[in-house]
């Protein structure tokens, strides 16, 4: 075994500067004469394309043309209007396959405005002039349960609460925020601002938050629904797909989502264990981010192994770009087989180059290759956690598919029961998406509550 | 290779660039360095009586728009704030000195000949080519009852003129204000009053913005601001039209004429020639980017020139004139509608909010399959709705999208005087 070096999984790899700068706003923020400068591109398009390849079909020659005409308050509050986390989004989006890919200015120069940079400015603004825009409406007297405080959850409570509605967010976890506190890339969301964000719709007023209590674990839906007059689900994914590969269970072999939620908690980015070769296996944006990541983190070698080619990738053709610009090594058609271990530790993972067959069907070639290892992570997809609504649980709810099955307004099989975000299936698995979800089910809920 | 030179009222200079009466032109060392970058001639910043004028500090507005800084620009100082007898120094050695280049003087003294007969002898001692009689300035100088208060006044002009005309051997340019009803009034008496040209427009009466902090237009002194004279690339189309209408006015026809009013490129100054000037004077545009324009200004006219076979100035000044006329005389029965290119269109949908909210419904908005499952938009110009207005065709962003298409109506000239829709028609006696 002379061959294999021990593993080296080790915190401090680089120095408090170094990790400091890596860890640093990705794309630092317009300042007033660059969002002057990008806001007069926008051509205030009639019927804009922009708009409908939003999610939550933000007016975004509106907003644009308040930054241009010097009123980026005005700007956020149309933003807002429509996208409650706004801000994050302006960080998060993939916009290069959404608004941004949908710019007239694309078809005549290749160079769309920066709508999401234009975005982040304008929601930045209201963020430091501490501008509440909102205002609840004349109270219903109607209670409301959302659990889970993610993006769908916080987004619908806030829009409950504008329309009159006493929420409780039931959080499982310490933080509000979800993905955007515990999975966003932390070079996409510097200086805490989830919680600033957070902080900003709960400020609204009329939102009651009870952390640390998970559906199943600590309350039920048949309490939920008891003690409200509505409840809204909005739980995301809670659990991981398993690789299917003999030896997953060895030290160094670890799950992405749960590496990266550790990451972001972590006050000294110094102090996380990292391996010096990594392999991440999948084609998402969490493959990406724990790819970069943990390049960043200091690791020597990161591979990132996808089993079909790069337009299968879900991760954006830019995303994948700038894993490629971060030193990250990108290998497609392959797919893990083994992975072997010495004193109970990964060393080594084997992969079997894949193609597809004449029915278009993925197939392994039979050739195989390895790549030496003292760290993996299994970035290939997550998946509800049915439980707590569906077999153990006393109400129970229709699934579709692997997920919560939910009727044009977000109404689950059970009447007062709605379902949103991750943990059902809507459009895209995006921020936005659940931000649209959680938004829209509020009103559905609304109109159900007053009977309409 | 076209051939620059220009001779205006027998004022010769290497191209017909010359630079306006204002800051650029206040001193010698300023001129030298325009002289240098290739400036054909210069209007002196205006002479006036001693003790000299005193300016206010904070004295410039402008207009910016968009990704546009200074679109308009104005500006509250007053003439030359330096001694006469250092401007007259500087005057003649620089004369002296750039014997090829045109130096002109522009003057301003109060309404007396007397007055006007002790700065012509003074202004002649220099060897100038000429001089200028600034009868435009809109602010502080026409409070003393110069500047545009006399401009303003035709029978001033005329009498001044005469005075310069008696008094010098110069030629004398007569500049004049917009700011009036009907600029061909005070062209007619500057021709009146024996003076070889006009040149115009001076500036425009202007705020240019209001300070909402201050609660006071700008340019804010200590509080208060006051009305300043406009300038740069948004007062051209101004100019141009008061450039035309002395042009084509019998009474000054052939009165040379030197075109000032937002040029900045060689394609405003081939406007103005083609509106009959002679030559053109900029300020702003090089006050916004410095002398060197002239060297773009030059090379641009010439290879136009070039492409459209003209050797000289002479060879196009002017032919726009006869293309300019009164309403009235337009072709009733020319028709012209919009087309656009759907290959080039990106879809923004500009041309049809503008011609749907504010026009003639003359575009139709609709979704057309993509290929890829989706409604690709589609704006398509109703032939028979569209009344050839251009709104669509100036609000398109891309060049070269939309374009006016004259149509073939077999039907001959008519004008409104001819038009049986007319009331008022001059019919041929049956």
């Amino acid at each position: 075994m002379s061959a294999y070096s021990a593993p080296d999984i080790r915190s401090g790899r680089l120095e408090a500067a170094e990790l400091a700068a890596n860890f640093n706003d990705v794309k630092p923020p317009l300042d007033h004469k660059r969002a002057l400068v990008e806001s007069n591109r926008c051509f205030y398009c009639y019927d804009a394309p922009c708009i409908e390849a939003c999610p939550t079909s933000i007016d975004i020659p509106s907003f644009i043309r308040s930054i241009a005409v010097g009123d980026p308050i005005g700007s956020a509050e149309t933003i807002l209007e429509a996208n409650i986390m706004g801000g994050m989004c302006s960080r998060v989006c993939p916009v290069e396959i959404l608004c941004e890919d949908s710019c007239v200015r694309n078809h005549s120069e290749d160079k769309p405005v920066q709508i999401g940079a234009l975005q982040r400015y304008a929601t930045d603004a209201l963020v430091a002039a501490g501008k509440q825009p909102f205002a609840r409406a004349p109270l219903s007297g109607k209670k409301v349960a959302v659990v889970g405080g993610g993006p769908a959850g916080l987004s619908a409570a806030h829009r409950l609460s504008r329309l009159g509605h006493d929420v409780t967010v039931y959080e499982a976890r310490e933080k509000l925020g979800g993905l955007n506190e515990y999975g966003i890339a932390a070079y996409k969301t510097v200086h805490d601002f989830a919680q600033t964000e957070v902080a900003f719709i709960l400020a609204l007023g009329g939102i009651h938050v009870e952390t640390g209590k998970a559906l199943g674990r600590d309350i039920t839906l048949e309490e939920l629904r008891k003690a409200h007059d509505a409840v809204f689900l909005a739980m995301g994914l809670g659990g991981v797909n398993a690789l299917g590969a003999e030896g997953e269970d060895l030290k160094g072999v670890e799950d992405a989502v749960a590496y990266i939620a550790r990451l972001r908690q972590a006050k000294n980015k110094g102090e996380l264990p990292v391996g010096r070769k990594v392999v991440v296996i999948g084609g998402g944006n969490t493959a990406i981010d724990i790819a970069i990541q943990s390049k960043r983190l200091g690791a020597e070698d990161v591979t990132l192994v996808y089993r079909r080619g790069p337009t299968n990738m879900s991760a954006t053709h830019h995303e994948q770009e700038f894993a490629q610009v971060n030193g990250v090594k990108i290998k497609h058609w392959a797919r893990p087989v083994k992975l072997y271990g010495h004193q109970g530790a990964v060393r080594e993972i084997e992969f079997e180059y894949t193609q597809l067959d004449a029915a278009g069907k993925l197939m392994g070639t039979g050739e195989k290759f390895t790549i030496l290892c003292d760290t993996v992570f299994k970035a290939i997809g997550q998946t509800f956690v049915k439980d707590p609504v569906n077999g153990k649980a006393k109400d129970v709810l229709d699934l579709a598919g692997s997920k919560i099955a939910v009727n044009e307004d977000f109404a689950t099989s059970i009447k007062g029961v709605f379902a949103g975000g991750d943990c059902v299936t809507s459009g895209t698995d995006l921020t936005v998406q659940s931000v649209a979800d959680g938004r829209d089910a509020a009103i559905a809920i609304d109109a159900y509550l007053r009977g309409e | 290779m076209a051939d620059l030179r220009s001779n205006f009222i027998g004022i010769k200079s290497p191209n017909p660039f010359w630079l306006a009466s204002a800051p650029p032109t206040d001193k010698e060392y300023n001129v030298v360095r325009a002289f240098q970058a290739g400036w054909g001639g210069v209007v002196w910043k205006t002479l006036g009586e001693d003790p000299p004028v005193v300016n206010v500090s904070s004295r410039y507005g402008a207009f910016h728009m968009g990704n546009d800084r200074m679109v308009g620009f104005n500006n509250i100082e007053l003439i030359s704030d330096r001694p006469l007898d250092v401007n007259l120094q500087e005057i003649k050695r620089v004369k002296r000195d750039w014997k090829d280049r045109a130096v002109i003087v522009s003057l301003m003294v109060p309404c007396e000949e007397d007055a006007w007969k002790r700065i012509l002898k003074r202004v002649e001692e220099t060897e100038a080519d000429g001089i200028e009689l600034n009868f435009g300035c809109p602010h502080g100088m026409s409070e003393r009852g110069m500047g545009a208060a006399v401009g303003q006044v035709p029978e001033y002009v005329e009498m001044v003129a005469r005075w310069c005309k008696q008094h010098s051997r110069m030629p004398v340019i007569v500049k004049l204000t917009p700011n009036v009803t009907d600029v061909r009034k005070p062209a007619q008496a500057a021709k009146k009053g024996g003076a070889d040209a006009v040149s115009l427009i001076n500036t425009i009466n202007s705020i240019c913005s209001v300070d909402l902090d201050a609660m006071a237009p700008t340019p804010v002194v200590d509080g208060k601001g006051t009305h300043g004279g406009y300038c740069g690339p948004a007062v051209k189309p101004i100019a141009l039209n008061m450039v035309a209408e002395i042009a084509r006015d019998p009474a000054t026809h052939g009165l040379p004429i030197s075109a000032i009013g937002g040029i900045g490129t060689w394609r405003d100054a081939a406007e103005f020639m083609s509106m009959s000037a002679g030559n053109v004077q900029v300020c702003t545009a090089a006050m916004h980017y410095g002398f060197r324009i002239v060297e773009e200004m030059a090379s641009g006219l010439a290879n136009w020139m070039d492409e459209k076979g003209y050797r000289t100035i002479e060879d196009f000044r002017g032919k726009a004139v006869p293309n300019v006329t009164d309403w009235q005389y337009l072709n009733i029965n020319f028709k012209t509608i919009a087309h656009i290119d759907q290959e080039k269109c990106i879809q923004c949908g500009l041309c049809y909010v503008a011609c749907e909210d504010t026009s003639h419904q003359s575009i139709s908005a609709k979704r057309v399959p993509d290929g890829k499952g989706g409604g690709k938009r589609r704006y398509e110009v109703i032939d028979e709705e569209c009344v050839g207005c251009n709104l669509c065709y100036h609000a398109c962003p891309v060049p070269g999208v939309i374009t006016m298409v004259p149509q073939k109506t077999d039907k001959p000239y008519l004008n409104w005087t001819q038009d049986p829709r007319n009331p008022m028609r001059k019919t041929a006696a049956e």
